[in-house]
């Protein structure tokens, strides 16, 4: 639907700005992200992002049940990325009531987390690739994805919605032959990436369309709380697995790759190369795994402590997914608030687009890795 | 452990023979008193002895266990009134922290008039440069039932700082947007989901839920299973939480302030909007 704005002479060639509805029914939004925009011939002058289109009220029914029976209500925020979701808010819950996981649990999290990571950074190439115009890497990222779901699969018993944590440990032991499918994909996950690489990395056509494009300075970044690979495409180095170790993170060894130049196609070659990282950590974790328990002791009556409240953050695939909550003393979160790193990086959209071409628009919605599931709530 | 077992019970065998001395010199019937008096005092004695030493033991065994299979630690908050940066916030802006404790972080509670002044000066001259997140919460039991809870990062220090600021229903507080950008859409949301009012926010707005929804759903007395939209989307024609079907279970209800010629305005004018909406 357009418009011409009111002008005296309405003439074809004074006709100045538009509105243009974008969304929330359109494929490279990635969901049901509505965009109301200003354009100038094909320059976008304004943006103005609508969401809430997939509001569901988690916060509200975290207030409704016990914690342990919050965990499903995670899966469904990203739910591309649920082990981490999952991990944020069991980490919150520990946290609060005080338990310490056994370091085989924390090993067994972690390979899902690093497992989730690949997963979810190879939706968001297959899909940025597909919107940008690319379209064969999404068959070569989806070849990758599988395998990693029938992991999960294996693990859980689901694909998407994992539910595969628990405040205090793990629900589950691995199944046999488990660790020996995941250091296989592992070993191998490294050429796979140098594939898409093959395919994008030095691609004319790609770099046409992303050099440049969604500058996103440093300063800017960190004001707007951008965090995970948006802000370390940025070049500041920030990442939760490092600063602020959760789990086992601080016995295994990785690097935290940044940008230079601020733009898409830096984001692009971070996230490309923290999936080979993720790989890595799979391999060490496969070989450091400890034998144990996999669930602490717990209290038979489970209630927090009056008067509390906690944050808990880990890095998730699109950045710092945190959970506050706040304990009254009952068995239920009194509130139950979350920090969905979609929504802190989608307000950053309308400046990040400002006189930048409706092309590339698209390309800058998908550089910001954005689950409307998450953004929502 | 043998050891511990022993001195009790010598220490006991020590004190029994004085006291039953004492005793003697006494007359008889108060003798035979006091002596019933030592024994169940030297019987509550070593009871209470014993209970010590299990409860000595059962700690002992418990620090030797791993970590994860001890009882469970709850939070333990500290003062945090001697803390160098609540020190420094308080010389700079008296009167403005009424609480500082701290469990892992530093936490404050600050006054509305105060937080905008401590808010630039955490960032500017306390580093905290990174905006993580902000939240509403709501306890109807309190003189101000509402609380914004910020939470910023100072990236060089790795030190997070959680800062509050209480309100009620009808004062604003202070929006952190000026300060941080990133305090814009979350201070929305706090709005829309609990009716917060940020003063100086350049788009106070809903943001998750539609212009015109009646009630904020986060608030306790809100009701979990939802109200009925009807009151949401017309709520010139139906009580707040009622619309069409909710009431009396029979279906249709009819509204209080019947809408008969407005309605079908409003319905012919959106019909005709919605047939140019899918034109287009």
């Amino acid at each position: 639907m357009s418009e011409p704005a009111a002008t005296d002479t309405p003439t074809l060639f004074d006709v100045k700005e538009m509105e243009l509805n974008f969304g929330p029914q359109h494929p490279s939004t990635h969901g049901v992200l509505r965009l109301k925009l200003k354009v100038d011939g094909e320059r976008i002058r304004e943006c103005y992002p609508i969401i809430g289109y997939l509001h569901r009220g988690t916060e509200k029914l975290f207030e409704l049940h016990p914690f342990f029976q919050n965990v499903p209500h995670t899966d469904r925020m990203d739910y591309i990325a649920a082990a981490t979701s999952n991990l944020a808010y069991c980490g919150a819950v520990e946290k609060l009531l005080g338990f310490s996981t056994p370091p085989r649990a924390q090993y067994i999290r972690v390979m899902l987390c690093e497992l989730q990571r690949i997963s979810s950074h190879l939706l968001w190439l297959a899909t940025h690739a597909i919107d940008i115009g690319a379209m064969t890497p999404f068959f070569y990222c989806f070849r990758e994805r599988e395998q990693i779901l029938d992991l999960f699969e294996e693990y859980c018993g689901a694909r998407l919605t994992l539910n595969c944590m628990r405040p205090g440990g793990q629900p589950y032991d691995l199944p046999i032959g488990w660790l020996d499918q995941c250091a296989e994909f592992a070993a191998k996950f490294d050429a796979c990436v140098d594939e898409y690489e093959g395919l994008l990395t030095n691609n004319r056509i790609w770099k046409q369309r992303t050099v440049g494009i969604g500058v996103l300075p440093p300063e800017v970044a960190i004001d707007y709380g951008i965090s995970g690979p948006m802000l370390r495409g940025s070049g500041v180095n920030w990442d939760l697995r490092k600063n602020r170790p959760y789990e086992c993170y601080h016995e295994l060894e990785f690097d935290v790759p940044l940008g230079t130049n601020c733009d898409t196609y830096d984001r692009y070659l971070v996230r490309v190369e923290e999936m080979r990282q993720s790989a890595r950590i799979l391999t060490q974790c496969v070989e450091k795994i400890p034998d144990g328990a996999i669930m602490c002791k717990k209290p038979r009556v489970i209630k927090s402590a009056k008067e509390t409240e906690v944050y808990s953050s880990i890095e998730g695939p699109k950045g710092e997914i945190g959970f506050y909550i706040v304990g009254d003393g009952t068995a239920i979160p009194w509130r139950c608030h979350v920090r969905a790193p979609s929504f802190i990086t989608l307000q950053a959209l309308p400046e990040l687009v400002k006189d930048t071409l409706l092309a590339d628009l698209v390309a800058i919605i998908g550089t910001t890795d954005i689950v409307l599931g998450e953004v929502d709530r | 452990m043998s050891e511990n077992d022993r001195d009790p019970k010598s220490d006991a065998e020590e004190k029994a023979p004085e006291q039953e001395a004492e005793a003697s010199d006494e007359v008889a019937a108060e003798a035979e008193d006091e002596a019933k008096k030592a024994e169940a005092e030297r019987l509550a004695a070593e009871a209470a002895e014993k209970k010590r030493l299990a409860a000595e033991a059962k700690a002992a065994a418990e620090a030797a266990k791993p970590i994860w299979e001890r009882d469970p630690s709850p939070p333990t908050w500290s003062d945090a009134d001697d803390d160098e940066l609540v020190i420094a916030l308080r010389s700079a802006f008296p009167d403005a922290i009424t609480s500082a404790r701290s469990f892992e972080d530093l936490t404050l509670v600050v006054t509305r008039e105060a937080v905008f002044d401590l808010a630039k000066s955490l960032k500017e001259e306390h580093g905290f440069t990174y905006m993580v997140d902000v939240a509403g919460a709501d306890y109807p039991d309190r003189e101000e039932r509402f609380e914004a809870v910020y939470h910023v990062y100072n990236q060089s220090t790795d030190r997070r700082v959680r800062f509050k600021v209480s309100t009620d229903e009808d004062t604003p507080v202070p929006s952190l947007t000026p300060v941080w950008k990133g305090c814009n859409w979350p201070e929305r949301e706090a709005y829309d989901m609990y009716g917060i009012r940020f003063e100086g926010h350049p788009d106070m707005s809903r943001i998750l839920l539609w212009e015109g929804f009646n009630g904020f759903p986060l608030r306790k007395e809100f009701p979990v299973e939802g109200i009925d939209t009807g009151s949401a989307i017309y709520p010139e024609y139906y009580e707040e939480a009622q619309g069409p079907i909710s009431g009396d279970g029979t279906g249709w209800k009819v509204p209080k302030k019947p809408p008969v010629p407005p309605a079908e305005e409003t319905a012919a004018e959106e019909a005709s909007t919605e047939g140019s909406d899918s034109d287009a």
